[in-house]
């Protein structure tokens, strides 16, 4: 069975039908892009993934487990994190902190036991400290741990905000756009690290993304989205391949 | 790994006993004169109330503009009970100063359900509602003495009960900023979507920060209340809600330690000033602006913030030692 199924989902948002019937399955393990021109409608299917729009039509399952219209929090206990488009980072606190912060319904101490202190803060505040380390080593920020947020270069917050988003340990992570912004470097790179989130933490990704590059180098199925609807799904070679997507991508 | 027992919290440890007992030897060795003598408890009190208020505006980062209302509201029911109890003093006030906390707290809840649902500007509005609400209310009520005041309050409470309330009410607020709890009250302050998107659960938080605040106004109020032997509503009015919003701002959003500094100058500033008569709003209006301006200068918040990054980041090897 696919971790993620994805079934005929669809948002009106008054008369535009933003997405559209889009049908997807993604099985545990897979890099799988969803792709397509800018306006297509991919951010907005992510905002349905993860709860911040309630679908109109359709419905999707994680493990077999319905979790469409749910709340955002919701969701992301039942194991899909994200990150965003626009860089939504913690900016005021430290990269440490960040990372804290996702692991925080991993912890159960109480608002009491916080306060006073009491043992199992600390036993629980060690175990954070040393898991969101652990963390920060695998995208090379352990180095700046107790550097503010925003004062961290672009590339490196795009990647704290991916080590934010595993520290809730979901089942399914979903990167919108991960290499914006990024030079060819960067996006190499970055390209490495996210195959290595997906070997090392056992992960099944979704990405949004433009560059081509990356999208051929580590995809390997993918859905292309025009106005809302599904222009070309399956193998990343063939679809690439497409002329329908080309046309898409590149006008005639 | 953390422990209680560190050279920072010793020293902290140290610099309140200290302040303490320089207090107390000043004013028995009659160094202090009586005028500044007086002055203590409200200073502690408006200490108080900045911590708290800090809370919800520097650590939430949403602006409220009525914790004199939940000062009132904490004053009104801890002198009440006192008013009404006899027992020894030294269960009385402290008794009183929980139950005047607990009843700010409940009407938090209330008020904090449907108001947190809003945002910046409109949440100001319904908190000032809130605090103007309540004035009248009380003003209104022979039962709580009207306009002429609840009268004939034990003048228990002095220096040291708001003191050690005042020591309560830092590490409180301290302990629980630095827990997981405290920092998801930050994340939210930082990017809401972000929060919910990593499973915060925003509406408790927001609540939790808020319950807190109100909390310690309420205690702050019930200790004013036994200090001055006499609540009149008026005290509790707008401006003091803006007073205490203005030493938040002042000692700087999310700052501890500036608003417990911020509360000492802008309490004793009126003061200092009295001297000069006429000019004194003039000139007390001038120093604000100017410690704003200072405190606000991006040179100065890019040197501090460099600064505590160095500190930060030099202590860690230190600490993984001990």
């Amino acid at each position: 069975m696919a971790l993620l199924e994805v079934n005929g989902l669809g948002i009106k948002f008054g008369g535009l039908r933003a997405v559209d019937d889009l049908t997807m399955k993604i099985n545990k393990g897979q890099l799988y892009g969803l792709i397509g021109p800018n306006g297509a409608g991919k951010t907005t299917v992510f905002n349905m993934l993860t709860g911040v729009y309630a679908p109109t039509n359709g419905g999707f399952t994680l493990d077999g487990e319905a979790l469409a219209g749910r709340s955002p929090i919701e969701i992301n206990r039942k194991g899909i994190a994200r990150t965003f488009q626009n860089i939504r980072l913690f900016s005021g606190m430290t990269v440490l902190d960040n990372v804290k912060v996702g692991l925080h319904n991993s912890k159960k101490y109480n608002v009491f036991e916080g306060i006073f202190r009491l043992p199992r803060y600390f036993r629980e505040e060690a175990e954070m400290d040393e898991r969101a380390e652990e963390l920060l080593k695998v995208f090379g920020l352990e180095g700046e741990k107790e550097t503010m947020a925003r004062n961290l270069p672009y590339g490196r917050q795009r990647k704290l905000e991916i080590a934010r988003a595993l520290a809730t340990d979901p089942k399914l992570l979903l990167l919108d756009e991960p290499a914006a912004g990024m030079n060819p470097n960067e996006t190499a790179e970055l390209m490495k690290t996210i195959r290595y989130v997906r070997d090392e933490f056992d992960m099944t990704i979704l990405l949004i993304e433009h560059d081509m590059k990356l999208v051929g180098g580590i995809c390997e199925e993918l859905t292309v989205l025009n106005f809302g609807q599904v222009l070309a799904q399956g193998k990343t070679s063939e679809v690439l391949n497409d002329p329908e997507v080309i046309k898409a991508y590149l006008g005639e | 790994m953390k422990k209680i027992i560190n050279k920072k919290n010793i020293i902290a440890a140290a610099v309140a006993v200290g302040v303490y007992i320089l207090i107390t030897v000043l004013c028995s060795a009659g160094l202090l004169s009586r005028h500044y003598q007086s002055l203590l408890v409200p200073i502690g009190i408006n200490v108080i109330l900045a911590v708290s208020l800090n809370l919800t505006v520097g650590f939430l980062g949403e602006l409220t503009l009525g914790h004199a209302g939940f000062m009132s509201v904490g004053a009104y029911a801890g002198c009440l009970f006192t008013l009404y109890s006899d027992l020894p003093t030294v269960i009385e006030l402290p008794l009183a100063i929980i139950i005047g906390g607990a009843v700010a707290a409940v009407f938090g809840v209330i008020i904090g359900i449907p108001a947190l649902r809003l945002k910046g500007d409109y949440l100001a509005i319904v908190t000032l509602a809130f605090g103007e609400i309540i004035r009248s209310v009380i003003t209104n009520l022979d039962a709580l003495g009207g306009a002429g005041g609840l009268k004939g309050i034990d003048k228990s409470s002095g220096f040291t009960s708001v003191y050690i309330l005042l020591l309560i009410t830092v590490l409180v607020s301290v302990t629980l900023v630095d827990s997981r709890h405290g920092r998801a009250i930050t994340a939210i302050r930082d990017n809401v979507i972000a929060a919910e998107s990593i499973g915060i659960n925003v509406v408790f938080y927001k609540l939790l920060a808020f319950v807190s605040a109100a909390f310690f106004a309420g205690a702050a109020g019930v200790l004013y209340g036994h200090n001055l032997g006499i609540l009149k509503p008026n005290t509790f009015d707008f401006n003091k809600s803006i007073e205490i919003l203005v030493i938040v701002v002042l000692g700087g959003m999310g700052s501890i330690k500036g608003s417990i500094i911020s509360a000492v100058i802008i309490t004793l500033l009126p003061e200092v000033l009295r001297g000069l008569d006429d000019y004194r709003m003039l000139i007390y209006s001038i120093v604000l602006i100017a410690i704003m301006i200072v405190n606000n200068s991006s040179k100065l918040k890019a040197a501090k913030e460099k600064f505590i990054e160095k500190i930060r980041s030099g202590n860690t090897p230190a600490k993984e030692d001990a």
